[in-house]
C-alpha cells in the first residue's frame, strides 16, 4: 500500500511538474482545438498540414538554436505551429511549411534588446495571407456558438492564468467589447449585434493564445494593459473602418514594433520559462520565474 | 400603399437535358423534375466581386400589381444611372440550375456479367428571387437628399442619402412606402454608417411597353471595400425564417461569411431509390435538419466550383456572354495566361475562364442573424457540390453463384441507405420503409433461403450441424 501511495504521489508530482510550465497547458488546449476543429467543425485541415507545419517550426528552431548555440527546446515552436494551423487556412502544404519557417525565423532575426519583436505565429500568419492568395485567415470558421465560446473562455483562463498573462487577454477583450458596445449604442443597433460580434471563436483564440504570449508583450503589467487597449483599438478600426474581418490579427503585427517602447516606459523583469524541475524559490517578481539552471 | 417588402417568394426551375460525352464507364443524363416551391420567402442574389469592385444582381419574382412593388436597399455608395442595368431573369435561373444540389443515379452491373454501367443525374430545383419595394418623389426639408434620380428599364430609381432616420422614414412614408415602425432604428444605423438608399418602383408605362408579367432583375455596379449584403431591413417585419441564396462569382476561390460560420451541406450520401420522386422533399427536410442542428439557422455552402466545368452537370456552365451580363468584368484580362483548369474529359472545350462560383444558402431570422452578412473571398479552390446518390441494384436475371452474395450485399447497402436518409432528414425509418414499399422502387431482394451464416467453427465440426 505504501508503494502505491508513493507511486501516486510521484505521479501527482510529475503531473503538477508538467503543468507548472504554462506551455504544456497551451499545447494541450491548442491540440484539442485542432481536433475539435477538424472533427466537429469540419475544417479543411488535413493531418499532414499539421505535421508539416509542426515539422517546419520545430526544424527551423532546431537549426537556429544550433547556429546560435542555444539549448534546443521544441515546446515554443510547437505552440507556434499549433496556433498557425488553427488560424491560417490554406490548401497548400508548401504554404503551411513556409508559414512555419517564417514564423520561427522571425524570432531569431527580428530582435531588439534580447527580445524578439513579433509573435511568431502572428507574423507567419499575416505575411503568408498578405503575400499569397492561396493562404487566408478565416475569422468566421469557429462560428459563434455561445457554449463553445464559454468553453474557450474557461480553457483560455486556465492557460493564460498559468502564464501570468491573463491581464493582457482580459484587457484586450474588455476594451474590444467596450468599443463594440460603444459602436452599437452610437448606431442605435440592438445589443445582440455586439454580443454576436464578441462570440467569435477567432477573437477568443487570438486573445487567449496569441496576444498572451509573454515573450512579445510588454514586461510590466501596466504596459501590457495599455498595449492591449492599443491593439483592440487598432483592430477595431481596421475591422470597421477598413472592412477587414481579420483586423485584430493585423493590429498585433502592426503594433509589435512599439513593444520595446512600452518596455522602456514601464520597465520590469522579464519572463523566463520554467525548467522541468520547478524551483519553488527565487520567484522575486511576479513576472519573473528564474530558470533552474 | 406600396409595400415595404424586402424579399419575395420562390419559384421552381425547369430543367436542361444534357448529353454528356461518354468517358470511361461514366455516362450521364439529367432529368427535369417538376416541383413545387422548395423554399418559400426566399431571395436570390448574384454577387460578382474582385478587389473593391462589386456587381450585385437581385432577382425578382414579384408577381402582382406593379403599382404595389417598391424596394429599398441600403447601398455603400451613391449610384448613378450608368451603374444600373436591367438584367435577364433567365440568367439567375441558369446560375441557380448550374449550382443546384444534384441527385445522381448509378446502375449496378449484372453481378453475373459485369459489362456496363449507366448513370443518371437529376438536379434539385431550388429557386427563388429577392426584392423589395420602391417609391419616389420630391421634398427634402426632412434631411433627405435625392442624390440621383433616373429610370432604367421598367424601374424608376432614386438614390437617397439622409441625415437622420426619422426624416427618411417620414419621406418614405409620404412617398408611399410603408415602413414598419421598427425599421427606423435600422435605417438610422445605416445612415450613420454612411450608407445610401437605393429605392425603386415600377414605371407603369415602361412596364406596359415591355410587357410580360415578371419584373426583371436589377444589376448594380459599385466600388466599395464593403463586401456585404444588407439583410437587416428584410428581417424587421418578416415573420419567421427567410431563405437567401447568394451566388458569388470571384477570381480566386470560395467565398465565405466572416461574421457567421459557413458550413458545407451534407453531401455524397447514398439514398434509397424512391428519393428520385421525392428529391424536393428530401432536400428541403435535409436542409431543415442540418439547420436545426445549428439552432435552426445558418450559412450553408451548397456549391463551390470552377466555372469552367461541372461533374455531373445540373446545367451547363455559364457562357462568357452570360457571365459578362452578370458583371464579371475581368473575363478578358490575361485570358491566355490562365492555366487550363484540369479535371475530366467531360469539360467543355473552351477557353478557360477565371471565374469561381460559390452558392451559399442562408436561413436566417432577426434574432439569429442580427448583423448584415459580411463576406470574404478565400484562396480555396477545392470544389464542392451537394450531391446525392442513388444506386440501382441490378434487376435483370441473375443466374450464377455470385448472385446470392450480391443480393445480400445490396440488401445490406439498402439498410444503410435507410439509416442515412433517416439521419439526414429526421424522417422515421418506419415512414421511409412505407414510402419505399409504396414506390415499388429499390426494395430489398427476397433472398431464396435466408442463408445461415457459416462461421469458422461450423467448418471444424461440420457433422455436428443440425
Amino acid at each position: 500500500m505504501a508503494g502505491i501511495s508513493q507511486y501516486m504521489q510521484k505521479r501527482g508530482a510529475l503531473i503538477s511538474a508538467l503543468l507548472a510550465d504554462p506551455r504544456h497547458y497551451q499545447i494541450i488546449v491548442l491540440s484539442s482545438l485542432i481536433l475539435l476543429g477538424t472533427f466537429h467543425f469540419a475544417f479543411q485541415l488535413p493531418w499532414w498540414h499539421v505535421v508539416a507545419c509542426v515539422g517546419s517550426t520545430v526544424g527551423t528552431q532546431a537549426i537556429a538554436d544550433k547556429i546560435i548555440g542555444r539549448r534546443f527546446d521544441a515546446r515554443s515552436p510547437l505552440i507556434s505551429a499549433l496556433s498557425l494551423t488553427l488560424l491560417l487556412r490554406t490548401g497548400s502544404v508548401t504554404l503551411s511549411v513556409a508559414a512555419g519557417i517564417l514564423a520561427i525565423s522571425s524570432k531569431y532575426i527580428v530582435r531588439w534588446r534580447g527580445k524578439h519583436i513579433f509573435n511568431p505565429a502572428n507574423f507567419g500568419l499575416v505575411i503568408l495571407s498578405l503575400l499569397f492568395t492561396g493562404a487566408w485567415i478565416s475569422p468566421g470558421q469557429w462560428g459563434t456558438a455561445p457554449i463553445f465560446a464559454l468553453f474557450l473562455l474557461g480553457m483560455g483562463g486556465i492557460v493564460t492564468g498559468k502564464a501570468k498573462r491573463w491581464d493582457v487577454s482580459i484587457a484586450l477583450l474588455v476594451s474590444y467589447a467596450a468599443l463594440l458596445f460603444g459602436r452599437a449604442l452610437w448606431l442605435g443597433d440592438p445589443l445582440t449585434i455586439p454580443v454576436h460580434q464578441l462570440q467569435s471563436g477567432a477573437l477568443l483564440i487570438f486573445a487567449f493564445f496569441m496576444i498572451s504570449d509573454p515573450k512579445t508583450t510588454p514586461d510590466a503589467r501596466l504596459g501590457r494593459v495599455l498595449y492591449a487597449i492599443l491593439v483592440a483599438t487598432l483592430g477595431f478600426t481596421i475591422q470597421f473602418a477598413f472592412y477587414n474581418a481579420a483586423g485584430i490579427i493585423l493590429a498585433l503585427i502592426l503594433t509589435a514594433p512599439i513593444v520595446p517602447l512600452f518596455d522602456r516606459l514601464f520597465p520590469a523583469g522579464r519572463i523566463h520559462w520554467p525548467n522541468f524541475q520547478i524551483s519553488k524559490t527565487g520567484v522575486s517578481h511576479e513576472t519573473v520565474q528564474i530558470p533552474a539552471e | 400603399m406600396k409595400q415595404f417588402k424586402y424579399l419575395l417568394s420562390s419559384a421552381l426551375v425547369a430543367i436542361t437535358l444534357t448529353a454528356a460525352p461518354s468517358a470511361s464507364a461514366f455516362c450521364g443524363f439529367y432529368v427535369a423534375k417538376a416541383d413545387t416551391d422548395l423554399f418559400n420567402q426566399s431571395s436570390k442574389v448574384a454577387l460578382v466581386r474582385d478587389g473593391d469592385r462589386t456587381v450585385i444582381t437581385m432577382a425578382n419574382d414579384y408577381i402582382g400589381d406593379p403599382t404595389e412593388f417598391a424596394m429599398v436597399i441600403p447601398v455603400p455608395t451613391v449610384i448613378t444611372k450608368d451603374q444600373v442595368h436591367i438584367s435577364d431573369a433567365g440568367l439567375l435561373d441558369h446560375l441557380d440550375a448550374y449550382t443546384a444540389p444534384r441527385l445522381v443515379e448509378y446502375f449496378d452491373d449484372n453481378p453475373c456479367e459485369r459489362r456496363y454501367r449507366k448513370e443518371m443525374a437529376m438536379r434539385s430545383s431550388v429557386q427563388m428571387a429577392p426584392m423589395m419595394d420602391s417609391a419616389f418623389e420630391e421634398a427634402e426639408n426632412l434631411g433627405v437628399t435625392i442624390e440621383e434620380s433616373f429610370s432604367v428599364g421598367e424601374y424608376d430609381i432614386l438614390i437617397l442619402s439622409a441625415k437622420e432616420s426619422d426624416g427618411l422614414q417620414t419621406w418614405l412614408e409620404s412617398n408611399g412606402y410603408r415602413v414598419p415602425k421598427k425599421a427606423v432604428k435600422t435605417l438610422g444605423s445605416y445612415i450613420k454608417q454612411d450608407m445610401k438608399f437605393f429605392v425603386a418602383k415600377v414605371n407603369l408605362e415602361e412596364k406596359a411597353k415591355q410587357g410580360g408579367e415578371m419584373l426583371r432583375p436589377i444589376a448594380v455596379a459599385y466600388e466599395s471595400p464593403k463586401f456585404m449584403l444588407p439583410i437587416r431591413l428584410g428581417t424587421v417585419n418578416a415573420n419567421g425564417d427567410q431563405d437567401l441564396f447568394v451566388y458569388t462569382l470571384t477570381k480566386n476561390g470560395k467565398v465565405e461569411t466572416t461574421n457567421y460560420r459557413t458550413q458545407k451541406i451534407p453531401s455524397d450520401k447514398e439514398l434509397p431509390i424512391f428519393i428520385k420522386d421525392d428529391f424536393g422533399d428530401f432536400y428541403k427536410d435535409m436542409y431543415k435538419t442540418s439547420a436545426n442542428r445549428q439552432g435552426g439557422h445558418g450559412v450553408f455552402m451548397e456549391y463551390a466550383w470552377d466555372m469552367n466545368w461541372c461533374d455531373p452537370c445540373a446545367a451547363d456552365p455559364l457562357s462568357d456572354d452570360q457571365l459578362k451580363e452578370l458583371g464579371v468584368f475581368w473575363l478578358d484580362e490575361g485570358r491566355n495566361d490562365q492555366p487550363m483548369p484540369m479535371p475530366r474529359s467531360m469539360r467543355p472545350k473552351q477557353m478557360a475562364k477565371n471565374v469561381y462560383v460559390t452558392r451559399l444558402h442562408v436561413r436566417y431570422d432577426a434574432e439569429s442573424f442580427p448583423e448584415d452578412l459580411k463576406f470574404k473571398e478565400t484562396g480555396d479552390r477545392q470544389n464542392f457540390q451537394g450531391r446525392y446518390i442513388l444506386r440501382h441494384a441490378y434487376d435483370g436475371e441473375m443466374d450464377c453463384p455470385e448472385a446470392e452474395k450480391y443480393k445480400q450485399e445490396v440488401n445490406a447497402r439498402k439498410e444503410t441507405e435507410i439509416k442515412t436518409l433517416a439521419n439526414l432528414t429526421g424522417w422515421e425509418t418506419k415512414y421511409i420503409r412505407t414510402k419505399m414499399k409504396a414506390s415499388g422502387k429499390g426494395e430489398l431482394f427476397d433472398l431464396d433461403e435466408p442463408k445461415k451464416r457459416v462461421d469458422w467453427w461450423n467448418k471444424i465440426w461440420p457433422s455436428d450441424e443440425d
